[in-house]
């Protein structure tokens, strides 16, 4: 049996050695490696559009209606004057929050992350489907693209904000961002939704059945059941997304009455009747939470890695670990309530929504514990990779506590749509996804290029950017618990938010630096590909099986044999070794027993 | 069983059928959708209590069921190497398939002759939803019925045989998902109000 597998592996191997030009090399790849590359790049540009964004409209909030050069430059007809315009503000808004959830954090990071290191670490050749993965990345480039063209259309992007709720999104004569940005936004986010699903399907099968030998699920690296995980969940509630998108281009374009009721518009009675935008909530929900763990699972996933790599120990309690992944996996589908507390829903499933929510901090606190004893006592490698995985845990118990204030029906609804609640998910959500995909960039930078990236401006990056983060969001949490609502274009003419004025300059000066410490970043990122110092094998002393693959690149990942797996994949300091890590393809010795936690 | 043996070859046929599996998964999800979008939507003013779906839909579930066991029998026949007679189970297939696709538009008439509109002022909010509903699994059927065009040109290629019928088998489970899946949506128009 074995060595008629082997046989076929070999000719599997040699399968993978025709001739490869410039075209399917770098362009048309059906190679996970090369794809997860493109994924990567293209999220790191949709980032940078992001947070450019993101910082213009921090500007405006900072220093409300004054004009200003950059306005003028980038927003060219939308700053009359350098003055930013209230349209042009809530479509940077929402355009921010649909590039940095879906483009950067979904895609960036999942597909990036999932495509780099599903194959390489369970050990195949390749994806299930080579050619679909492909057809999953230029089905999201296609989509990027389309929104990036969604901004220059005449009368705006859209504008209703990342959750896109009806009226503002469904009656095309709404708001100027309401008529072809709208549009736009939507097919950009169905070409999306069906590139997150061939990609999430590819990882389903590829880790149920191209596992190598003796590469069980119970020994399998914590990344790579979380990616697994994630594409689950993607796979469950993308469709439901797509379902309401097809409704509300229903209602949109085809004149049905599924969100909308009796609307009046410019003195015009419309024919509408009936409907309710309550409906187009849940369903958008039902997406919209999961998705945040779509977000913050592969995150958590890395930085497990991560951790115990720097830590040279075992991951704390690895079963506990897959657990609450497959619990948090689970609660997810059913809190998608406690974002429409005030959407006159019923009390009692109020509080159902209430207890399902607060559920998942059991879960969530099982992983941040965990990590916690993970790095207790252990012999800690301070790497960029490692500060970031710090970072994230940091910023995972500072978001997930205000999350136990939001997921309570009666707190809620007094911070409802403030500042608490931006603070919260950017901590939660946005500044940990962001510190677990920089965490894996600098730790597999080396495996994805072949080179390292510059330790000295990784600790610049991470402390700057860590200072940053929390000199935006620590701020928001008091001016939302004020009452500054989250959207609004202007505060200046509300005299109870005169005390706030100053807070909002501070927040935007610590955003201006943040935006402007990731440059180092880029440069770092962009430079290392060329100049940076070669990298060896396994530069991390790492266990898992992407470092026994060699470090040029070879289509089919190993050049003979797949190698077989006899341990899991946190063997750290083990006793009886003489090096403090074992790979997992070292097969145990004589005597020595599987340890797993 | 341990997924981790087998050959390289079997490896890729499991996980196609899988990924076939869980692309099933997301189209119920996205229906599941739908159905509940429907039943939320019953508490509205203006839903039709008393409808009748249309006689024409009650033929097509006979005919797509039908469809479901000639696809049956023409696996069946290529399992005994019966060449001629998987042709004509699959072409059976294909004819039926067709005949669900007009039998649903005469339903589609039939809600019009009644007076409800997709969409307009002569519409209303149950018949948009069955309208939908229905207009999006023909869409399914129509991508089960390029697959069954794709097997059909294989099978006179001769690529299939007892032992090597992967994409066969892939086509004959979408089939049957989406004869499933309407009878299912059929029984939840007729009873669900």
């Amino acid at each position: 049996m074995s060595a008629h597998a082997d046989t076929h592996d070999h000719e599997a191997h040699e399968e993978h050695h025709h001739k490869e030009t410039f075209i399917t090399k770098y362009i048309f790849s059906i190679d996970h490696k090369m794809i997860a590359k493109q994924y990567l790049i293209t999220g790191t540009i949709m980032g940078v559009i992001g947070v450019i964004m993101s910082l213009m409209f921090r500007m405006q909030i900072a220093w409300p209606e004054e004009p200003n050069v950059i306005f003028e430059a980038l927003l060219g007809k939308w700053a009359p004057g350098g003055v930013m315009d209230a349209d042009i503000y809530l479509a940077l808004v929402t355009i921010h929050g649909t590039i940095m959830v879906f483009f950067v954090l979904t895609a960036g990071l999942s597909g990036t992350f999932s495509n780099l290191l599903i194959p390489l670490q369970i050990g195949a050749r390749d994806m299930a489907s080579g050619f679909l993965n492909m057809v999953s990345y230029w089905l999201f480039f296609l989509s990027s693209v389309i929104m990036l063209i969604s901004l220059f259309v005449e009368a705006g992007p859209a504008a209703a904000g990342w959750t896109i709720y009806p009226p503002l999104s469904a009656i095309p004569m709404a708001s100027g961002g309401s008529g072809m940005g709208m549009t736009l936004w939507l097919v950009a986010m169905a070409i999306f939704i069906a590139s997150s699903l061939l990609g999430s399907l590819n990882y389903i099968v590829t880790v149920i059945n191209l596992r190598t030998k003796g590469m069980s699920m119970t020994r399998l690296p914590l990344t790579i059941w979380a990616f697994f995980i994630t594409a689950v969940i993607g796979v469950v509630s993308f469709p439901v997304l797509l379902s309401a998108c097809l409704l509300l281009i229903m209602d949109r374009s085809f004149g049905t009455s599924f969100f909308l009721s009796d609307i009046f518009i410019q003195g015009e009675v419309l024919h509408y009747q009936g409907g309710s935008p309550v409906l187009f909530e849940h369903l958008f929900w039902f997406l919209g939470h999961p998705e945040v763990y779509i977000v913050i699972l592969p995150a958590m996933g890395l930085v497990s890695e991560i951790m115990a790599t720097n830590s040279r120990k075992p991951i704390f309690g690895y079963r506990a670990m897959i657990a609450s992944i497959l619990a948090i996996a689970f609660l997810s589908t059913i809190v998608w309530g406690h974002h429409m507390f005030v959407s006159g829903m019923n009390p009692f499933l109020g509080s159902v929504f209430t207890f399902t929510t607060l559920l998942i901090a059991i879960p969530s606190a099982v992983k941040a514990f965990n990590w916690i004893t993970t790095i207790w006592k252990g012999n800690i490698q301070m790497n960029p990779a490692m500060l970031f995985s710090i970072g994230f845990v940091s910023t995972f118990i500072t978001g997930g506590l205000t999350g136990i204030i939001l997921g309570d029906s009666a707190l809620d609804i007094n911070v409802h749509d403030t500042y608490f609640v931006i603070a919260h998910f950017h901590l939660v959500m946005g500044i940990s996804a962001l510190y677990g995909m920089f965490a894996g960039i600098y730790h597999w930078y080396p495996k994805m290029f072949g080179r390292m990236l510059n330790k000295n401006l990784g600790y610049i990056h991470f402390w700057i950017t860590a200072i940053c983060a929390y000199g935006v969001f620590f701020p928001m949490h008091f001016i939302g618990m004020a009452g500054l609502p989250r959207r609004y274009y202007t505060n200046s003419n509300f005299p109870l938010f005169d005390d706030l004025a100053n807070t909002n300059v501070i927040i935007t000066i610590f955003a201006l630096i943040g935006g402007a410490v990731q440059l180092i970043y880029l440069y770092n990122f962009f430079s290392s590909m060329f100049f940076g110092k070669r990298a060896v094998q396994n530069p991390w002393r790492a266990t898992t099986l992407e470092w026994t693959t060699p470090v040029k690149h070879v289509h089919g990942n190993w050049e003979g044999e797949i190698p077989h797996v006899y341990r899991w994949s946190y063997d750290y300091s083990k006793p009886g070794h003489d090096v403090d890590f074992v790979p997992q393809n070292v097969p145990l010795k004589e005597g020595e027993e599987e340890l797993q936690h | 069983m341990d997924l981790t043996q087998g050959t390289l070859k079997e490896k890729h046929g499991r996980a196609k059928k899988m990924m076939l599996w869980f692309g099933i998964i997301s189209l119920v999800m996205s229906f599941a959708g739908w159905t509940s979008a429907f039943v939320v939507s019953s508490a509205r003013p203006d839903w039709l209590k008393e409808f009748v779906l249309p006689n024409a839909f009650i033929m097509s579930t006979v005919v797509i069921v039908i469809s479901s066991i000639t696809f049956i029998l023409a696996k069946r026949a290529l399992k005994n190497n019966n060449r001629q007679q998987t042709t004509i189970w699959l072409l059976a297939t294909l004819a039926l398939g067709v005949v669900f696709i007009v039998n649903q538009f005469q339903g589609f008439q039939q809600i019009i002759d009644l007076g409800y509109y997709f969409t307009g002022a002569a519409s209303n909010i149950t018949m948009s939803y069955i309208y939908l509903i229905a207009m999006v699994h023909i869409i399914h059927v129509i991508v089960g019925l390029i697959c069954l065009l794709v097997v059909i040109y294989n099978h006179f290629k001769q690529k299939y045989n007892a032992t090597n019928m992967l994409g066969f088998e892939l086509a004959a489970t979408f089939w049957h998902f989406i004869d499933i899946l309407w009878v299912y949506l059929f029984l939840f128009l007729y009873f669900v109000r």
